[in-house]
């Protein structure tokens, strides 16, 4: 009787032979210190006490868990370690530009006027004022900012309709016709062509038809269509795909005529996929250089008309600023600029991606009771 | 409103595949004709090719003659859609439209076909479908509400009300039950006993008991093997099919012989 009144605390036989759920964090206290050692007699830097520490850690958490879980666990607590392992690699890079290009364009960024001016009329005199006697950089990136948004407008103007038609045309018409087997294996062969080809082949277009030299920013919109059309094709493509017959069916089954059956059934059903989808083409071309370099032109000033001009883009304004700084003899205020322009390009890019992501909860079909 | 279907020498093809052969039926208007036989003997196949939804599936054609109140629907120069809007088709699995509120469901054929509408008139005829559909007073207060949030069940009764919310002469059922629970079975077979007073409705189904609880003629469809088309084996009223059938096929079918 005394014994049961008085249990003894062990261990429950269902949870014999498991590491306890402080060995992790135990066996990643003492790697980090070992690893520390170690680098301490080779030179220490961040990068490699985190690779040693991580290589301590797999190979002490792993025999640890193979001497008393087994191999079955310890195997698993391997796989466990690679694939957590693959992902740090993974991220590294990411978080290495991030942290570089805030590092860097933050001064950029904050240097009032940088968002509202353009470089028209910023000479090398600015610039070396500014490093001999600390005067404020000016010039700014309003005109590469307004280059950019009204290219990429116009891009997205022409390559969605053709993109979206398209993809109706290969789920709803196609039927696997050889019209519809050759656009798919072209559409695949488009979604390969080098963006700086797609940039000659638009700029040869335009100096064929309109004259020789033409360089606007309508040229670089037809040149950022020809990367954009295929990745819109085959994204709404999939999202019509996946759009269940039954629902078709459906609406035929109620005399609803087809072209009606895809305009307000089949296309509303997928849209919030579509959307997202030409968010994030959106994003793949936004960034382009090349075409642009040979579409577009390089302008200092701003330029609001797509048909008429050269016209600046953040990629080629970060492009000129870092080859052809504007003062040459004092380059340190034109590599600022260039990083504050990349930063607003990842802050674009990242704002497009978090739009995709907005559109597709708002437009998805509501459950709901 | 409700139409007789004469079926005559009809073969349905898929492609060059002889999928259901020679079929001769007559559907009367205002009664509950079901079709009953083993998977695979083209009983679902051939109640698509009465609405011509079979024409979905590509390669799909036919031969022969199906008349509705003597208008072939395979004339020449005939309308696949019109011959849709009025013969209505409810499917196996409940699919009402996703992005559509319970009211746009059953106003679907209306708003699909751009057809204008008043409030009042729109008001008038979803309250009518879905009482129709005996599901009025279950979603009443939630009219606004995705169709995607109701049961299996109301999902198929809401699918049934946007079906005769077209005012169809015929609706074609297509195994309507198979994916529903007893409670639910039981209020689509009431309600198949209520629409055959305003409809002519022809019902697939695999449960033989359902067959007998709801219909008032039997069509007994088998296939003699694996390849071979379907055919039509025995058609009569359901009691005969069910009790003193004339062929020995049908006879080991109803009586769970074999299928």
């Amino acid at each position: 009787m005394t014994a049961t009144l008085t249990p003894v605390k062990k261990r429950s036989a269902l949870t014999k032979g498991q590491l306890p759920k402080w060995a992790p964090y135990l066996v990643l206290g003492i790697a980090l210190i070992l690893g520390a050692a170690v680098l301490a007699l080779i030179g220490f830097n961040a990068l490699g006490w985190g690779i040693v520490s991580a290589v301590f850690f797999a190979v002490g958490l792993v025999g640890w868990s193979a001497a008393v879980e087994g191999s079955r666990r310890a195997k698993d607590k391997l796989a466990t370690c690679l694939v957590v392992g693959a992902f740090l690699i993974a991220l590294l890079p990411l978080f290495s530009v991030i942290w570089t290009v805030l590092v860097n364009g933050l001064p950029g960024l904050t240097d009032p006027g940088f968002l509202s001016t353009s470089m028209n009329g910023v000479t090398g005199a600015y610039d070396n004022k500014s490093v001999e006697q600390g005067a404020p950089v000016v010039g700014g990136i309003f005109h590469a900012l307004i280059g950019t948004l009204l290219i990429t407008v116009l891009a997205t103007v022409i390559s969605v309709p053709v993109g979206l038609l398209t993809a109706v045309y290969l789920v709803e018409y196609g039927n696997d016709r050889p019209l519809a087997r050759a656009i798919t294996f072209f559409v695949d062969v488009m979604t390969g062509i080098p963006s700086i080809v797609a940039g000659l082949f638009a700029a040869a277009f335009f100096f064929a038809i309109v004259g020789p030299g033409t360089k606007t920013g309508a040229v670089a919109a037809v040149a950022l269509s020809v990367l954009m059309i295929p990745v819109v094709v085959r994204s709404s493509e999939e999202m019509l795909k996946i759009v269940p017959n039954e629902l078709r069916e459906a609406a035929y089954a109620l005399g609803v005529r087809k072209w009606r059956t895809i305009l307000k059934v089949v296309i509303p059903t997928a849209i919030s996929g579509i959307a997202s989808g030409i968010t994030l083409a959106i994003a793949r071309v936004i960034g382009e250089t090349a075409p642009i370099l040979v579409t577009a032109g390089f302008a200092t000033s701003i330029n609001y008309n797509v048909f008429s001009g050269w016209m600046a883009s953040l990629p080629t304004f970060i492009y000129t600023q870092i080859l052809n700084p504007t003062s040459p003899s004092n380059p340190d205020p034109s590599s600022q600029r260039a990083w504050g322009a990349a930063l607003v390009l990842i802050i674009l890019v990242m704002l497009l991606n978090l739009g995709a992501r907005l559109i597709a909860r708002m437009f998805a079909p509501k459950a709901g009771r | 409103m409700s139409k007789r279907i004469d079926v005559k020498d009809l073969n349905v093809y898929y492609s060059k595949f002889l999928a259901v052969e020679d079929v001769n039926i007559s559907i009367e208007p205002k009664s509950v004709t079901a079709f009953i036989g083993p998977s695979g003997c083209g009983k679902s196949t051939f109640l698509r090719t009465l609405n011509r939804m079979h024409e979905v599936i590509p390669g799909a054609r036919v031969e022969g003659e199906v008349l509705l109140d003597g208008d072939n629907l395979y004339g020449p120069g005939v309308d696949p859609v019109t011959v849709r809007a009025q013969i209505g088709m409810v499917f196996q699995r409940p699919n009402p439209f996703p992005t559509m509120s319970i009211r746009d469901n059953v106003l679907a054929g209306v708003k699909l076909n751009n057809q204008k509408m008043s409030k009042g008139e729109a008001d008038a005829l979803v309250e009518r479908s879905l009482r129709g559909a005996n599901l009025w007073n279950e979603v009443k207060d939630r009219l606004a509400k995705p169709g995607s949030g109701l049961s299996g069940g109301q999902q198929q009764r809401l699918c049934i009300a946007r079906a005769i919310a077209v005012e169809p002469q015929v609706i074609l059922m297509d195994e309507p039950c198979s994916a529903l629970d007893p409670i639910s079975t039981l209020a689509i077979e009431d309600l198949i006993n209520e629409l055959k007073d305003d409809y002519t409705v022809v019902i697939v189904t695999h449960n033989m008991q359902q067959a007998a609880r709801v219909s008032n003629k039997t069509a007994f469809f088998n296939i003699a093997g694996t390849g071979k088309p379907g055919r039509l084996i025995e058609y009569g009223d359901t009691h005969t099919i069910f009790s003193n059938p004339s062929v020995k096929a049908t006879e080991d079918y109803v009586s769970g012989r074999f299928g």
